[in-house]
Protein backbone atom coordinates (compact mmCIF):
# COMPACT_ATOMS: atom_id res chain seq x y z
CA UNK A 1 0.00 0.00 0.00
CA UNK A 2 2.59 2.42 0.95
CA UNK A 3 4.65 1.49 -2.19
CA UNK A 4 2.07 2.31 -4.30
CA UNK A 5 2.07 5.81 -6.06
CA UNK A 6 4.43 8.48 -4.45
CA UNK A 7 2.82 11.96 -3.20
CA UNK A 8 1.33 13.84 -6.00
CA UNK A 9 1.42 11.33 -8.91
CA UNK A 10 -2.07 10.21 -9.98
CA UNK A 11 -3.39 6.81 -9.55
CA UNK A 12 -3.94 5.13 -12.92
CA UNK A 13 -8.21 5.26 -12.61
CA UNK A 14 -9.82 5.30 -16.16
CA UNK A 15 -13.01 7.26 -15.78
CA UNK A 16 -15.25 4.34 -16.45
CA UNK A 17 -13.86 3.08 -12.84
CA UNK A 18 -15.95 6.19 -11.71
CA UNK A 19 -19.68 5.75 -11.43
CA UNK A 20 -21.11 8.33 -14.18
CA UNK A 21 -22.85 11.04 -13.05
CA UNK A 22 -22.79 9.70 -9.07
CA UNK A 23 -24.46 12.37 -7.22
CA UNK A 24 -27.93 11.92 -9.41
CA UNK A 25 -28.05 7.87 -9.25
CA UNK A 26 -29.87 5.50 -6.86
CA UNK A 27 -27.54 2.47 -5.69
CA UNK A 28 -28.68 -0.98 -5.41
CA UNK A 29 -27.12 -3.65 -4.10
CA UNK A 30 -27.35 -7.46 -4.78
CA UNK A 31 -25.66 -10.41 -3.03
CA UNK A 32 -23.75 -13.12 -4.69
CA UNK A 33 -23.99 -15.85 -2.07
CA UNK A 34 -22.70 -19.81 -2.27
CA UNK A 35 -20.52 -22.04 -0.51
CA UNK A 36 -16.87 -21.87 -0.94
CA UNK A 37 -15.43 -22.53 -3.99
CA UNK A 38 -19.10 -22.35 -6.01
CA UNK A 39 -17.59 -19.39 -8.46
CA UNK A 40 -18.85 -16.32 -6.61
CA UNK A 41 -15.77 -14.37 -7.74
CA UNK A 42 -16.11 -15.90 -10.87
CA UNK A 43 -19.44 -15.00 -11.92
CA UNK A 44 -18.97 -10.91 -10.69
CA UNK A 45 -16.24 -10.92 -12.49
CA UNK A 46 -18.09 -11.96 -15.60
CA UNK A 47 -20.56 -9.55 -15.36
CA UNK A 48 -18.79 -6.63 -13.42
CA UNK A 49 -18.12 -3.41 -15.94
CA UNK A 50 -15.31 -2.54 -13.18
CA UNK A 51 -12.65 -5.20 -12.93
CA UNK A 52 -13.56 -6.58 -9.68
CA UNK A 53 -12.05 -5.43 -6.76
CA UNK A 54 -11.69 -8.68 -4.76
CA UNK A 55 -9.65 -9.96 -2.31
CA UNK A 56 -8.11 -13.35 -3.23
CA UNK A 57 -4.95 -14.46 -1.65
CA UNK A 58 -2.96 -17.92 -2.15
CA UNK A 59 -4.40 -20.27 0.15
CA UNK A 60 -2.15 -22.24 2.31
CA UNK A 61 -1.68 -25.28 3.62
CA UNK A 62 -3.06 -23.69 6.46
CA UNK A 63 -6.35 -24.08 4.99
CA UNK A 64 -6.10 -27.70 4.35
CA UNK A 65 -7.17 -28.37 7.34
CA UNK A 66 -10.13 -25.81 6.85
CA UNK A 67 -11.50 -25.77 3.97
CA UNK A 68 -12.86 -28.67 2.58
CA UNK A 69 -11.43 -29.13 -0.61
CA UNK A 70 -12.63 -32.43 -1.79
CA UNK A 71 -14.16 -31.81 -5.40
CA UNK A 72 -12.38 -28.87 -5.81
CA UNK A 73 -10.12 -28.85 -9.05
CA UNK A 74 -6.96 -26.53 -9.35
CA UNK A 75 -8.28 -24.22 -6.71
CA UNK A 76 -5.34 -21.98 -5.49
CA UNK A 77 -6.85 -18.77 -4.18
CA UNK A 78 -9.45 -17.84 -2.26
CA UNK A 79 -12.01 -14.87 -1.08
CA UNK A 80 -10.63 -13.41 1.88
CA UNK A 81 -12.98 -9.97 2.34
CA UNK A 82 -15.19 -10.03 -0.38
CA UNK A 83 -15.75 -9.39 -3.84
CA UNK A 84 -17.36 -6.49 -5.43
CA UNK A 85 -18.16 -5.87 -9.03
CA UNK A 86 -20.63 -2.46 -10.48
CA UNK A 87 -23.11 -2.90 -13.50
CA UNK A 88 -24.23 0.46 -14.99
CA UNK A 89 -27.95 -0.27 -15.16
CA UNK A 90 -29.42 3.01 -16.74
CA UNK A 91 -28.64 7.16 -16.04
CA UNK A 92 -30.60 6.70 -13.02
CA UNK A 93 -29.48 3.18 -11.37
CA UNK A 94 -26.88 1.70 -10.71
CA UNK A 95 -26.09 -2.42 -9.49
CA UNK A 96 -23.63 -3.39 -6.98
CA UNK A 97 -22.59 -6.66 -6.54
CA UNK A 98 -21.18 -8.02 -3.63
CA UNK A 99 -19.89 -11.62 -3.23
CA UNK A 100 -19.22 -12.67 0.58
CA UNK A 101 -17.09 -15.82 1.25
CA UNK A 102 -18.13 -19.14 1.89
CA UNK A 103 -16.23 -19.98 4.39
CA UNK A 104 -18.19 -20.24 8.04
CA UNK A 105 -15.67 -18.19 9.57
CA UNK A 106 -16.84 -15.13 7.55
CA UNK A 107 -20.20 -14.84 8.81
CA UNK A 108 -19.77 -11.68 11.03
CA UNK A 109 -19.61 -9.81 7.03
CA UNK A 110 -23.24 -10.96 5.91
CA UNK A 111 -25.48 -9.06 8.04
CA UNK A 112 -23.55 -6.10 6.88
CA UNK A 113 -23.79 -7.10 3.83
CA UNK A 114 -27.14 -8.47 3.96
CA UNK A 115 -28.70 -4.81 5.16
CA UNK A 116 -30.56 -2.93 2.15
CA UNK A 117 -30.03 -5.71 -0.46
CA UNK A 118 -32.21 -6.30 -3.30
CA UNK A 119 -32.33 -10.13 -3.08
CA UNK A 120 -29.12 -12.62 -3.18
CA UNK A 121 -28.39 -14.88 -6.06
CA UNK A 122 -27.37 -18.81 -4.10
CA UNK A 123 -24.58 -20.35 -6.56
CA UNK A 124 -25.18 -23.96 -5.87
CA UNK A 125 -22.41 -26.69 -7.37
CA UNK A 126 -24.70 -29.52 -8.39
CA UNK A 127 -21.85 -32.29 -6.97
CA UNK A 128 -21.74 -30.70 -3.48
CA UNK A 129 -25.21 -30.04 -2.71
CA UNK A 130 -24.84 -30.71 0.75
CA UNK A 131 -22.69 -27.64 1.21
CA UNK A 132 -25.22 -25.05 0.42
CA UNK A 133 -27.39 -26.07 3.16
CA UNK A 134 -25.79 -23.55 5.36
CA UNK A 135 -25.58 -20.66 2.89
CA UNK A 136 -29.54 -20.99 2.35
CA UNK A 137 -30.11 -21.67 5.54
CA UNK A 138 -28.45 -18.01 6.48
CA UNK A 139 -30.00 -16.13 3.74
CA UNK A 140 -33.34 -17.55 5.37
CA UNK A 141 -32.28 -16.13 8.40
CA UNK A 142 -31.69 -12.17 7.06
CA UNK A 143 -35.16 -12.81 5.29
CA UNK A 144 -33.61 -12.27 1.68
CA UNK A 145 -35.19 -13.05 -1.05
CA UNK A 146 -33.33 -15.48 -3.52
CA UNK A 147 -32.73 -17.59 -6.83
CA UNK A 148 -30.89 -20.82 -6.94
CA UNK A 149 -28.29 -20.27 -10.07
CA UNK A 150 -26.94 -23.97 -10.53
CA UNK A 151 -23.29 -23.64 -11.41
CA UNK A 152 -22.26 -26.36 -13.79
CA UNK A 153 -19.01 -27.03 -14.00
CA UNK A 154 -17.84 -28.65 -16.97
CA UNK A 155 -18.62 -32.39 -17.57
CA UNK A 156 -20.97 -32.23 -14.97
CA UNK A 157 -23.83 -34.63 -14.80
CA UNK A 158 -26.61 -32.27 -15.27
CA UNK A 159 -29.35 -32.74 -12.59
CA UNK A 160 -33.07 -32.67 -13.11
CA UNK A 161 -34.45 -29.68 -11.24
CA UNK A 162 -37.04 -31.57 -9.53
CA UNK A 163 -34.44 -33.72 -7.52
CA UNK A 164 -32.13 -30.29 -6.95
CA UNK A 165 -35.50 -28.99 -5.56
CA UNK A 166 -36.30 -31.80 -3.37
CA UNK A 167 -32.80 -31.87 -2.08
CA UNK A 168 -32.25 -28.16 -1.26
CA UNK A 169 -35.83 -28.64 0.70
CA UNK A 170 -36.99 -25.37 -1.50
CA UNK A 171 -39.97 -23.43 -2.04
CA UNK A 172 -42.03 -23.95 -5.05
CA UNK A 173 -41.50 -20.50 -6.38
CA UNK A 174 -38.25 -20.25 -5.68
CA UNK A 175 -36.45 -19.79 -9.32
CA UNK A 176 -33.80 -22.42 -10.04
CA UNK A 177 -31.47 -21.50 -13.43
CA UNK A 178 -28.96 -23.39 -14.47
CA UNK A 179 -25.40 -21.05 -15.32
CA UNK A 180 -21.78 -21.06 -16.37
CA UNK A 181 -20.28 -18.53 -13.93
CA UNK A 182 -17.45 -17.95 -16.41
CA UNK A 183 -20.31 -16.34 -19.29
CA UNK A 184 -21.43 -13.29 -19.40
CA UNK A 185 -24.75 -13.61 -20.99
CA UNK A 186 -25.45 -16.98 -18.25
CA UNK A 187 -24.68 -15.23 -15.49
CA UNK A 188 -26.38 -11.94 -16.54
CA UNK A 189 -29.90 -14.06 -17.38
CA UNK A 190 -29.18 -15.88 -13.67
CA UNK A 191 -29.53 -11.83 -12.37
CA UNK A 192 -32.25 -11.23 -14.95
CA UNK A 193 -34.07 -14.37 -13.24
CA UNK A 194 -33.83 -13.34 -9.43
CA UNK A 195 -34.82 -9.67 -10.44
CA UNK A 196 -37.64 -11.22 -12.18
CA UNK A 197 -38.45 -13.33 -9.47
CA UNK A 198 -37.82 -9.96 -6.28
CA UNK A 199 -40.43 -7.87 -8.80
CA UNK A 200 -43.09 -10.96 -8.85
CA UNK A 201 -42.87 -10.78 -5.09
CA UNK A 202 -43.25 -7.46 -4.59
CA UNK A 203 -46.03 -6.93 -7.66
CA UNK B 1 -6.81 -10.46 -10.42
CA UNK B 2 -3.20 -11.38 -8.44
CA UNK B 3 -0.59 -10.50 -10.56
CA UNK B 4 2.98 -10.64 -9.65
CA UNK B 5 3.00 -7.08 -9.30
CA UNK B 6 0.55 -7.31 -6.52
CA UNK B 7 2.23 -9.49 -4.29
CA UNK B 8 5.36 -7.04 -4.45
CA UNK B 9 2.86 -4.32 -3.02
CA UNK B 10 1.46 -6.60 -0.27
CA UNK B 11 5.30 -8.09 0.67
CA UNK B 12 6.25 -3.76 1.33
CA UNK B 13 3.32 -2.92 3.63
CA UNK B 14 5.49 -0.65 5.65
CA UNK B 15 3.42 1.54 7.97
CA UNK B 16 0.75 -0.18 10.06
CA UNK B 17 -2.69 0.54 9.60
CA UNK B 18 -3.09 2.26 13.47
CA UNK B 19 -0.48 4.63 12.29
CA UNK B 20 -2.38 5.60 9.27
CA UNK B 21 -5.36 6.08 11.21
CA UNK B 22 -3.34 8.33 14.09
CA UNK B 23 -5.56 6.22 16.44
CA UNK B 24 -8.99 7.83 15.43
CA UNK B 25 -11.95 5.56 16.03
CA UNK B 26 -14.36 4.39 13.42
CA UNK B 27 -17.36 6.51 12.16
CA UNK B 28 -21.05 6.09 12.56
CA UNK B 29 -22.11 2.86 10.59
CA UNK B 30 -24.47 4.98 8.98
CA UNK B 31 -22.37 8.00 7.91
CA UNK B 32 -20.29 6.03 5.88
CA UNK B 33 -21.62 2.97 4.36
CA UNK B 34 -20.40 0.33 2.05
CA UNK B 35 -21.84 2.57 -0.76
CA UNK B 36 -21.39 5.87 0.16
CA UNK B 37 -20.07 7.70 -2.82
CA UNK B 38 -17.57 10.02 -2.16
CA UNK B 39 -16.02 12.52 -4.33
CA UNK B 40 -13.11 15.65 -3.76
CA UNK B 41 -14.97 19.15 -3.10
CA UNK B 42 -14.83 20.95 -6.00
CA UNK B 43 -13.69 24.31 -4.53
CA UNK B 44 -10.47 22.90 -3.18
CA UNK B 45 -7.67 24.65 -4.33
CA UNK B 46 -4.91 24.40 -2.24
CA UNK B 47 -4.66 21.06 -0.66
CA UNK B 48 -2.53 21.40 2.57
CA UNK B 49 1.04 19.51 2.88
CA UNK B 50 -0.30 18.42 5.94
CA UNK B 51 -2.01 15.59 5.06
CA UNK B 52 -0.70 12.50 4.98
CA UNK B 53 0.66 10.45 1.67
CA UNK B 54 -2.13 7.95 1.74
CA UNK B 55 -4.72 10.65 2.59
CA UNK B 56 -2.95 12.72 -0.27
CA UNK B 57 -3.80 9.28 -2.25
CA UNK B 58 -7.60 9.30 -1.50
CA UNK B 59 -7.60 12.37 -2.59
CA UNK B 60 -6.78 12.15 -5.68
CA UNK B 61 -8.44 8.71 -6.40
CA UNK B 62 -11.44 10.90 -5.50
CA UNK B 63 -11.13 13.91 -7.96
CA UNK B 64 -12.43 12.37 -10.97
CA UNK B 65 -15.74 11.52 -10.13
CA UNK B 66 -17.42 9.60 -7.53
CA UNK B 67 -16.33 6.12 -6.25
CA UNK B 68 -18.25 4.47 -3.54
CA UNK B 69 -16.61 3.47 0.01
CA UNK B 70 -15.82 -0.14 -0.99
CA UNK B 71 -14.28 0.79 -4.24
CA UNK B 72 -11.87 3.03 -2.26
CA UNK B 73 -11.01 0.74 -0.26
CA UNK B 74 -10.17 -2.03 -3.14
CA UNK B 75 -8.24 0.86 -5.02
CA UNK B 76 -6.17 1.82 -2.42
CA UNK B 77 -5.28 -1.76 -1.08
CA UNK B 78 -6.04 -0.67 2.43
CA UNK B 79 -8.15 -2.38 5.12
CA UNK B 80 -11.97 -1.01 4.46
CA UNK B 81 -11.76 0.45 8.67
CA UNK B 82 -8.89 2.35 7.47
CA UNK B 83 -10.39 3.81 4.54
CA UNK B 84 -12.93 4.99 6.35
CA UNK B 85 -11.48 6.53 9.09
CA UNK B 86 -9.95 8.41 6.75
CA UNK B 87 -12.64 9.25 4.61
CA UNK B 88 -14.45 10.62 7.83
CA UNK B 89 -11.67 12.94 8.76
CA UNK B 90 -11.18 14.30 4.96
CA UNK B 91 -14.97 14.92 5.07
CA UNK B 92 -15.07 16.79 8.57
CA UNK B 93 -11.83 18.98 7.16
CA UNK B 94 -14.33 19.80 3.74
CA UNK B 95 -11.79 18.15 1.16
CA UNK B 96 -14.53 15.56 0.25
CA UNK B 97 -18.11 15.43 -0.40
CA UNK B 98 -19.90 12.46 0.42
CA UNK B 99 -23.32 11.50 -0.86
CA UNK B 100 -25.13 9.29 1.34
CA UNK B 101 -26.77 6.23 -0.43
CA UNK B 102 -30.44 6.68 -0.83
CA UNK B 103 -32.59 5.46 2.44
CA UNK B 104 -33.38 1.81 2.68
CA UNK B 105 -36.61 0.81 1.93
CA UNK B 106 -38.27 -2.01 3.39
CA UNK B 107 -39.37 -3.39 0.73
CA UNK B 108 -37.99 -3.08 -2.67
CA UNK B 109 -39.69 -0.71 -4.68
CA UNK B 110 -41.56 -1.82 -7.77
CA UNK B 111 -40.18 0.88 -10.13
CA UNK B 112 -36.78 0.39 -9.13
CA UNK B 113 -36.75 -3.44 -9.81
CA UNK B 114 -38.80 -2.79 -13.36
CA UNK B 115 -35.53 -0.24 -14.09
CA UNK B 116 -33.26 -3.16 -12.91
CA UNK B 117 -34.74 -5.75 -15.00
CA UNK B 118 -34.94 -3.85 -18.05
CA UNK B 119 -31.51 -2.78 -17.78
CA UNK B 120 -30.13 -5.92 -17.41
CA UNK B 121 -32.35 -7.33 -20.41
CA UNK B 122 -31.01 -4.44 -22.71
CA UNK B 123 -27.26 -4.51 -21.63
CA UNK B 124 -27.36 -8.52 -22.12
CA UNK B 125 -30.28 -8.71 -24.37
Amino acid sequence: MVSGPSLGERPSLRSRDYVAGGATQTAVKILVVGHFAVGKTTLIGSISEIEPLSTEETMTRAAQDVDDLKGVRGKTTTTVAMDFGRLTISDRVVLYLFGTPGQVRFVQMWEDMARGALGALVLVDPERLADSFAVIDLIEQYGLDYAIAVNNFDGNPVRAEASLREALDLLEDTPVVTCDARDEKSSAAALTTLVSYLLARVG
Amino acid sequence: MNGPDDFELDATELVRPYVITKGRRLPDDDQLSLITLVTAAPEQVQRPLRLSPEEQRLLDLCSAGYLSVAEIAGHTRLPLGVVRIMLAGLTEAGYLITRPPVARARLADKELLEEVLSGLRAKFG
